[in-house]
This record gives C-alpha cells, sequence and structure tokens, in this order.
C-alpha cells in the first residue's frame, strides 16, 4: 500500500548443517514422536487388526476376515450413529461459533470489567465434563430438578427423555463447556489485529459494524478455521459428557459414533465390530480436519497483514 | 508463515489426539491390579446401602480371624462395575474373588476359561453346598459344573406400593392386568403418578415385560427365547404383552420423564416414599434403601408389597417371580494358588455366618441359608421378610433375570430394544422383528 517497505522476502529454511550451531535438531522431534507412535499409532494398529477379527474381551482372538466390517456397513445403527454425531456437531458448530466469537471480541477490549468477566467465563472450562453431566442431569430432572423445585412447568420437560431434546441439551451442553475455550482463541486472535487498521477504517469514516464485518472477521480468518477444526473433530471424541448426560438415550436417539464404538465393545463385548468402529472415526476425524484445512485457502501461508 | 506452522501443529496435535482417543477408549481402564504378593487375596464388590457395608463388615471380620490371610476389598458403583470386571478379567488383572450375577455373564467367563471349576470343592465340602438354598445354585452352574458359590440374598422383583396413595384416592391394589389399568388414569387425576420407573438404567423396564410375558404366556416363552429356538420372539403372547405394556406407557402409566429417571441414583425409589408415585415394580433390595433413606415411609408402615397381579386369560401361574435367585463370587483362574486357599477359607468361613445372616435380615433381605425362617420373625422387618421368603420359595418358577440370565451381547441388544419399546419408538411388531435376528447369540 505504502510502497515504502520492501515486499517480503520468502526465507528458504537453511538445510544440512549450514548456520546452525550444533547441526541437526532433528532429534528434538523424538519425545513428541515416541509418545505419539506409542499412544496413537501403535494403538491404531491394534484396532485396526481386532477390526477383523472375532474377539469378546476376555477369550481368545479368532480371526474372522471381513465378518465385523460386514456386521457394521449392514446395520441400521452405523448411518444412525453417523447422522447423529454430524447433527452434535453441525449444531454444536453452530451454535459456538458465532457465541465465541462475539464474547472472544467483546473479551478483547483492554477495560478492567472485561478482564475480570474474562476470567469469570473460564470457569466452565475448569469443570469436568462428568461433573457437568451429573449436574445438568439433576437440574433437568422432571420430578427433582429445576423446574419441579421452582415451580416453572416450562422448565420441567421431559429434557432427556424425548429424542430431539435431549439432542438439544447434549449440544446445549457442550456448548456451555467448550464456549469459554474458543472465546479465548479469539480473543488472542482479536488483540493481534493491527489497531492502525481500526484507526484507518474510522478515518474513513467506518461504523463499529461495518468494522466488525470488514476487518474483525477476515482478520479472523485463520482463527476461526483452527477454531472450527478443534470443534469439529473434537466433536467426534464427545463421550465422557454425553455418555452420563443419556446414556446414548433415549432409545439411541444421542448415540453418537464413539458411543456406539463403547456400546458394542464393552457393553455387548463385540470387540470386532467396536473396531471397525474405531477405525471409521479416525477415518471421519482425519478426512475432516483435513478438509477444513483446504477450506482455509489454497495459499495458506499467504501473509493477511502484507503491505503493513 | 508463523500462522502456517501453528495451525499445522495442533492438525498434528488433533490427529494424535482422536488417535490417542480412541486408543484409551480400547484399552480401558485395567484397575488394582492383584499384586506380586501371594498371601494376600483380592475382592471386588458393589457399592451402595446396605450391600455394601456388610460384605465389608464381612472381609473384616474374616481378615481379623485370619491374620495370616488377608482379603483386600474394593468396592465400585453397579453399572460402571460391570464393564469394569470383565475388563480387568480381559487383561488378566481380575481379583481373586469375583462378585457377578451368575448366569450369562458367568457363563462368557466360563467360556474364556477365567474363573475355576468348583464342583470338587462343593463335593470336598458339602456341609457348605448343603446349607444354602439349591434353587440358587441353578445360575451357578454352566454345562452341569458349579463355577461360583452362591450368597448374600434371595431378590425376587415385588410389586411394592405406598399405602398413602391408595388412601387418598379410595382405592385397593389392584388384583389384576385390568385393575392396574383402571388405576391409572385415577391415580393420574389425582394428580399422583401411577408408577415409579428409572427407565433410564432400562433393565428397569426390562422387570415389566418379564412379568407380563409369564403372567401371558407362562415361563415358556422367554425359556424358548433362552433356548435359542428360531423365531421365538413372534409367539402370540410375546406380542400380547409387549402391545400390554405399551398401552400403559400410552395412558400415562408410568411417571412423567421415566426415560430421564436412573436406578443408580434411587430416584425411582425417591418418586414413591415421597408420594409422587404410587406404586413400584422393582427388586425387593430396594426395601434397605427405602428404609434408610425415606424418612418414615418404611417404618410408619406406609410401604406395602405384592407379587405382580395375574393377567385376565393368561397362561402363567400367578405364584411365578422373576428376580435373582442369590449373588455369586467366583475365584479366578489367573489368581495364585495361595490366593486361592484364602477365597475357599473365605467362602467356607466367613461368607453368609450368623453375623452377616442377621445384618441382611436386618436390613430386608432374605439371606440364601436353610433355616433363616426361624430368624425372620426376631428381625427388624418380620412382615416384609415373611413376604419375600414366601414369594421365593412358594414360586412354582422362579426365573432368573432376563439381562443376567442372556449372555452379555444378547442382554445388550434387549436392553436397547426394550428402551425403543418405552420410548414408542418401534412398534412391538418391530421389536420382534429385531430381537428375532439375535436369537441364540
Amino acid at each position: 500500500m505504502t510502497g515504502l517497505a520492501p515486499p517480503a522476502v520468502r526465507v528458504r529454511p537453511a538445510t544440512g548443517s549450514t548456520g546452525g550451531r550444533s547441526g541437526s535438531i532433528g532429534w528434538m522431534a523424538l519425545p513428541a514422536l515416541t509418545i505419539f507412535v506409542a499412544f496413537g499409532v501403535v494403538p491404531l494398529a491394534g484396532v485396526l487388526l481386532l477390526s477383523f477379527t472375532r474377539w469378546d474381551g476376555i477369550g481368545a482372538i479368532h480371526p474372522a476376515g471381513l465378518d465385523s466390517w460386514r456386521t457394521v456397513l449392514t446395520d441400521p445403527g452405523l448411518p444412525h450413529a453417523l447422522w447423529v454425531t454430524f447433527l452434535v456437531m453441525a449444531l454444536s458448530w453452530a451454535f459456538q461459533t458465532p457465541m465465541s466469537l462475539l464474547m472472544g471480541v467483546f473479551l478483547a477490549g483492554r477495560q478492567r470489567y472485561r478482564e475480570i468477566l474474562a476470567i469469570v467465563y473460564v470457569v466452565p472450562l475448569l469443570l469436568s465434563s462428568a461433573a457437568l453431566a451429573i449436574t445438568y442431569k439433576a437440574l433437568l430432572d422432571p420430578n427433582f430438578g429445576l423446574g419441579a423445585g421452582l415451580g416453572f412447568s416450562f422448565l420441567a420437560q421431559d429434557w432427556l427423555g424425548r429424542g430431539t431434546l435431549a439432542l438439544g441439551v447434549v449440544v446445549f451442553v457442550v456448548s456451555w463447556q467448550f464456549i469459554p475455550f474458543h472465546a479465548l482463541i479469539y480473543q488472542g486472535g482479536v488483540r493481534q489485529i493491527p489497531v492502525a487498521l481500526y484507526e484507518a477504517a474510522q478515518i474513513d469514516g467506518a461504523g463499529r459494524l461495518r468494522q466488525f464485518f470488514s476487518i474483525t472477521l477476515p482478520q479472523l480468518k485463520y482463527t476461526i478455521i483452527t477454531s472450527s477444526t478443534l470443534m469439529v473433530v473434537g466433536s467426534l471424541t464427545f463421550f465422557d459428557l454425553i455418555f452420563v448426560l443419556t446414556e446414548g438415550g433415549p432409545g439411541d436417539a444421542t448415540r453418537v459414533l464413539a458411543l456406539d464404538m463403547y456400546k458394542r465393545g464393552f457393553q455387548a463385548n463385540l470387540m470386532g465390530p467396536a473396531s471397525a468402529i474405531a477405525v471409521i472415526l479416525v477415518l471421519v476425524g482425519l478426512a475432516l480436519a483435513l478438509l477444513l484445512r483446504r477450506l482455509g485457502g489454497r495459499d495458506a501461508s499467504a501473509s493477511q497483514q502484507e503491505g503493513m | 508463515m508463523a500462522q502456517r506452522a501453528m495451525s499445522r501443529r495442533s492438525f498434528l496435535n488433533l490427529a494424535a489426539g482422536t488417535g490417542a482417543g480412541v486408543a484409551l477408549a480400547a484399552c480401558g481402564s485395567s484397575g488394582p491390579g492383584q499384586g506380586e504378593g501371594g498371601s494376600e487375596a483380592t475382592y471386588w464388590y458393589l457399592t451402595g446401602a446396605p450391600g455394601e457395608q456388610i460384605r465389608t463388615n464381612t472381609v473384616n471380620r474374616f481378615n481379623k480371624a485370619n491374620s495370616d490371610s488377608q482379603i483386600k476389598p474394593t468396592a465400585f458403583e453397579n453399572d460402571a462395575y460391570k464393564t469394569k470386571i470383565r475388563t480387568a478379567i480381559g487383561a488378566g488383572q481380575a481379583p481373586t474373588i469375583i462378585w457377578g450375577w451368575g448366569g450369562g455373564g458367568l457363563k462368557s467367563w466360563v467360556d474364556a476359561g477365567q474363573v475355576d471349576d468348583l464342583t470338587d470343592w462343593f463335593a470336598q465340602n458339602a456341609a457348605v453346598k448343603d446349607r444354602l438354598f439349591p434353587s440358587s445354585f441353578g445360575a451357578a452352574t454352566v454345562n452341569g459344573k458349579i463355577y461360583a458359590m452362591p450368597c448374600e440374598t434371595v431378590e425376587p422383583i415385588v410389586l411394592f406400593y405406598d399405602k398413602r396413595a391408595f388412601d387418598k384416592i379410595k382405592a385397593e391394589p389392584p388384583q389384576s392386568w385390568g385393575e392396574i389399568m383402571a388405576l391409572v388414569p385415577r391415580f393420574n387425576a389425582a394428580g399422583i403418578a401411577p408408577f415409579s420407573l428409572a427407565g433410564q438404567s432400562r433393565w428397569t423396564n426390562m422387570m415389566w415385560l418379564e412379568f407380563l410375558f409369564d403372567r401371558i404366556g407362562g415361563p415358556e416363552v422367554f425359556q424358548a427365547v433362552f433356548d435359542g429356538e428360531k423365531g421365538a420372539w413372534s409367539n402370540p403372547a410375546a406380542l400380547d404383552a409387549l402391545t400390554k405394556v405399551q398401552d400403559l406407557v400410552k395412558a400415562n402409566g408410568f411417571v412423567k420423564g421415566f426415560s430421564s429417571v436412573v436406578a443408580d441414583a434411587n430416584a425411582d425409589q425417591a418418586l414413591l416414599y415421597t408420594g409422587k408415585a404410587a406404586m413400584m415394580l422393582h427388586g425387593t433390595w430396594t426395601y434397605g434403601s427405602m428404609a434408610e433413606e425415606g424418612g418414615d415411609f418404611v417404618s410408619g408402615g406406609n410401604l406395602g408389597f405384592m407379587n405382580f397381579p395375574p393377567v385376565e386369560g393368561g397362561k402363567g401361574d400367578p405364584s411365578n417371580t422373576v428376580g435373582n435367585p442369590g449373588q455369586y463370587l467366583s475365584i479366578s483362574s489367573k489368581a495364585t494358588a495361595e490366593q486361592k486357599e484364602i477365597a475357599k477359607k473365605f467362602f467356607s468361613t466367613a461368607v453368609l455366618d450368623d453375623t452377616e445372616i442377621g445384618e441382611w435380615l436386618d436390613t430386608g433381605g432374605v439371606p440364601i441359608v436353610k433355616g433363616s425362617e426361624s430368624k425372620i420373625s426376631s428381625s427388624k422387618a418380620p412382615e416384609f421378610l415373611t413376604f419375600v421368603n414366601e414369594t421365593a420359595s412358594k414360586a412354582k418358577v422362579f426365573a432368573q433375570s432376563w439381562d443376567q440370565a442372556l449372555s452379555p451381547t444378547a442382554a445388550e441388544k434387549l436392553l436397547d430394544n426394550i428402551a425403543k419399546l418405552f420410548q414408542l419408538s418401534i412398534t412391538p411388531q418391530q421389536y420382534v422383528d429385531n430381537m428375532n435376528q439375535v436369537i441364540g447369540q
């Protein structure tokens, strides 16, 4: 814009032992790599192998070829679980993103009261999912809960006993827990936006709303992608909260993929099909994460602050 | 650049996180192992009053009496225990003494060769065997061999009711299915839920089907399912029972929001003793906790109890009942010889000794020991205990709870479909079709 600064020059990372004081630093990745292999790759391989076997969890493991896969893929429970997983993912994303974005922008202000509010907002993040689920379950109990206690009949719904309501409750509690986390991410993102942009916009006569949509939102593009990736992929592994809150019920209305896997593996003792679902879960997760990376644009390394 | 590196790293973290999450779920938790030391046996059982305290007391008395052989107890919450014990057995980390419900669960441990055959031991220690109810050995026997020591109490499922609620609407306890259906609108009109039910726990719903199947078609209907006969669920009596239970749901027979109520928290019992519900079909083990937590509900004589009434035109004998014919203790095959010796000593000297028998009687349980009848009259709840004892001993057929009798795989499918049936999300015919597919598994 101004033409005063020289264009940004891409610096290629030095290869080999040039320039470094002690040569290659590849070994620094070793600890992380060891942990990743031991707790990520090895169990994954084990699960993949198990999905081609028949095993009840305590007896001998029998090779069973594609039996488990055939069982899982022809079971109407799988598309249902996928659909519920997708619903939880989509609804909680659609609810969390605008909420946490607004909250993040609000918290980015340096005013004292906002700093205090920021601390209050983070509290749900500190609570364990199991404790949260138990608390909500008690509050929503139609006979002894909040509605019955305070005498508000509209609160005394059969919250966890009706399919659609239960799904709504799950999405709400998940969002309630994670909005503060994503608000923190957005807060950080907003604070990195150069003030000069806003000053320039003000001089040009842009109002607050216009500033939000023309500066804040575009500048937060990568923050939104990061936060969405965390939400979407994270929602695949929601287990504890739903397990304690509804146990996948009523019926199978909130039985997400992770819960389906647990129920098959540890309650029905069908480790083969459960492992097949675990593999599907990993594949879906990876595909989603890659997709979201792609959505970030072809040239993800392009700077948004070029010329500043 | 910095941003890119950041997002790639977070992506890798996520990928690792997904993998690790799955891996952790697949591994499960193994819990405390049985330790290297040979002279200490381990024993896992259930939490919850009053049983937990009685089990702990028995272990403590045993440890005090035998300074050279010690038992280390650990207690777990009911629903979590089933998964926990199985994972532990699979991982070779089982306790020496495994508490269980017998039946299909025990059979799956036997099939995996994880628990010891106790037939010979019982033959050598006939005194231990002969003092227990013979009926309690059915669920401990797999392929003609005994794999568990029956213990604790006999627990039929009975119909509890609140006398205050019946006084309020000036009605008598139902003597037939028709009377039950007639009582439903009257209780609803009085603002009292006819039946309390902890629907989220699923096996609570199952108890209704157990009785309706028996009363309508006799015990043969479920026996055919248990024996794996093809299409056994298609029995017209089954269809009739499934339809009747949905009729009761549709008539608002169960407390509002029953699908959100959980049995582990005893919320269903609370509904009964707080006067919000008039009746509850439940195991006799709930008596102890209702007496303890329900204020003067039990001590004030407000709790009524009866066997499930007959269904008009049904074939089943009205004396039949279902429930737990006992609880069961098995010995892990992976335990050391020394630990197994301690366990056997525990079985023959401590389990259901006179003190334990007295403690069970005081909390409303009938121990599976012959001759405890004589002690009933001097216990704290003679009326209830006499009722339980008669229900159990005079039953023509005392069937084991379905989910305990079936294999865990079949039981899970069963509970799943029962929950959907009570949700009214499947029809009786769909239930029959779904369950016929997995028969004999």
